[in-house]
């Protein structure tokens, strides 16, 4: 695994007291934290702490209601979701997000909408292919027709065909068989040897803490507990609650 | 039998414009869940700029001396009432339904019929309430095969909606703004995430519906030889039918649905009534509703627009 560049100046991302609020109801309170380039981060915590939230207000598919985002040393608060991804993040959402009805090629060509130059587009399939494993046999098949893990794989490997510099994967290993979820880990690891920034939002805590560098407890909608993920491995309060390890 | 081929072609015709109006009706709908009530409006004001730019183009000096309307004329009328059609459809989506977009269903839906009465009513200021008799952008001629009479009138109301539609089909299939628009009307989030700015292409959408609309209204003039501020309520209705019966949201459906209004249509003029052509429309209506809500070529995860 590749360190974090600390020679970059300013961090890929950086959230300062972040909120969402929906009709009223905050799921995000002042949440605070940095991904330096190179670094994987990740975001945990239980169900309905507000990961997926917090995701979301990154890219602009929901308002931050306060606070403030900075992409690539850029204040990027309130700017559009494509403009966003222009700069260069992107999110994995959760689920399903992929164009069920066209093709597994078309999906991951609309991964590079807006790098379309047709030399590079054709390169660059052929590296995703190589990167993220089952795909190239099922170019012609539509996306709906996947296995869930498929999709999984196709979601990823979609975003990647736009050349993000900053990737957020939101539950990659949600409803996968372990061997998949450990197939579908070892491509973000190899990934992030490309140099690519990664923030990453996982229940499952122990694969999570073994592939991030650092990490952030999420608890209702607050930070509550950060570090380094060798650290944090070793935390009681992490393992009574997240690893399910008696303390 | 002869009676029967005749029927069929001015089936065809009729319905080929029906398609053209339905499309918009299906593109929109794909994309925003969204009825656009005064896409029939769209409609008739695309026939009105065609008449106003036949005129201005001197078709009354060609009809006074006896000379058919150039060919080459008769498309810069089709193109640029296109055009300024597109330019119609992108201000009622800015004005009218960008402002509402995030509000609850009802509300664009009301918003939409308030657009169909503004624009019907500004079209009875602009343009007076009376018929206008449509210039003769095209010189009719008669072929007579078999009994069958055709005009080119019919062959080239035919002709040109299909050019249209397989134009939209190559479009949306292999341009990136089609693929885009595919995108967006199967995960909004998702095309977004893909870089994909949906305003433009919501904008692109409105546009080219409208754009096919004002080429079915000036088809509908030279067809039905008049114009009137209102026609665009019931043509705009039965072209809305075609879509819900073709699976509303998806585009080989509108076609098919077009087609089949037209043709039953004409073939309910021909051998039951003329008094019911209006009515079976909505008998088509309330069957496919009952029997097959999602229409003829919706199927549940559709690809649609
Ligand atoms: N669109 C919405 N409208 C209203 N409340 C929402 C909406 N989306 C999320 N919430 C609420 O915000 C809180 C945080 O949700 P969020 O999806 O961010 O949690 P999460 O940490 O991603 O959970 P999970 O692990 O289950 O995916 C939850 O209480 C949820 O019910
Ligand atoms: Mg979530």
């Amino acid at each position: 695994m590749n360190g974090p560049d600390a020679s970059a100046s300013e961090p890929d991302l950086e959230v300062a007291g972040l909120h969402v609020l929906y009709g009223g109801i905050a799921a995000v309170k002042g949440v605070s934290f940095s991904v330096a380039r190179g670094e994987i981060v990740a975001l945990i915590g239980a169900n309905g702490a507000g990961k997926t939230s917090v995701l979301k207000a990154l890219v602009g598919l929901v308002p931050a209601a306060r606070g403030s985002v900075r992409l690539f040393g850029r204040d990027a608060t309130g700017i559009p979701t494509h403009r966003r991804t222009a700069l260069g993040a992107t999110l994995v959402p959760e689920g399903r997000a992929i164009f069920a009805g066209m093709t597994v090629r078309e999906n991951l060509e609309l991964g590079a909408f807006l790098k379309r130059d047709p030399v590079t587009l054709g390169q660059r399939l052929e590296r995703v292919l190589a990167l993220v494993p089952r795909l190239g046999e099922r170019l012609a098949q539509a996306g709906g027709t996947l296995s869930g893990g498929e999709q999984q794989m196709l979601a990823i490997g979609r975003a990647l065909m736009g050349e993000p510099r900053l990737l957020l994967l939101d539950e990659p290993s949600l409803g996968l068989a372990p061997k998949l979820v450990a197939q579908i880990f070892g491509s973000i690891v190899e990934i992030a040897k490309t140099g690519l920034t990664i923030l990453l939002v996982e229940q499952n805590t122990r694969l999570a803490l073994e592939t991030a560098h650092r990490a952030h407890v999420l608890v209702t909608g607050e930070i509550v507990l950060s570090g380094r993920c060798s650290e944090l491995r070793d935390d009681p309060r992490i393992k009574a609650a997240y690893l399910g390890e008696a303390l | 039998m002869s009676e029967f081929f005749q029927q069929i072609i001015n089936g065809l015709s009729l319905g080929s414009i029906y398609a053209l109006i339905a499309l918009g009706y299906t593109m929109v709908y794909g994309i925003l869940k969204l009825i656009n009530f005064a896409h029939g409006e769209v409609f008739m004001m695309g026939a009105y700029s065609g008449y106003y730019l036949a005129s201005w183009l001197g078709v009354e000096r060609y009809q006074a001396a006896g000379r058919g309307f150039p060919l080459g004329l008769a498309l810069v009328v089709l193109v640029l009432a296109m055009a300024a059609s597109a330019l119609l459809g992108v201000l009622i989506e800015a004005l009218a339904y960008r402002p509402v977009r995030s509000a609850p269903r009802l509300t664009p839906l009301i918003t939409a019929i308030g657009v169909s009465l503004f624009l019907q009513n500004a079209a009875m200021l602009l343009f007076t309430p009376n018929p206008r008799a449509y210039p003769p952008i095209l010189r009719e001629l008669r072929f007579a095969a078999g009994g069958v009479i055709v005009t080119n009138i019919k062959l080239a109301i035919f002709v040109v909606a299909l050019a249209l539609m397989v134009g939209l089909h190559l479009f949306v299939q292999r341009t990136w703004t089609g693929r885009a628009m595919r995108a967006l009307s199967m995960n909004i989030d998702a095309a977004r995430l893909m870089g994909i700015d949906v305003n433009a292409t919501i904008r692109a959408t409105f546009a080219i519906g409208s754009a096919l609309a004002a080429a079915g209204g000036i088809l509908f003039g030279l067809d039905q030889i008049t114009i009137n501020p209102l026609m665009g309520v019931l043509t705009g209705l039965k072209a809305f039918v075609a879509a819900v019966l073709g699976g509303i949201g998806n585009i080989p459906g509108a076609v098919v649905g077009g087609l089949l209004i037209g043709l039953a249509e004409q073939l309910t003029a021909g051998y039951l009534s003329p008094d019911y052509r209006d009515a079976i429309t909505f008998l088509i209506l309330v069957v496919i509703l009952v029997l097959k809500p999602e229409g003829l070529l919706g199927v549940v995860r559709q690809e649609k627009v």
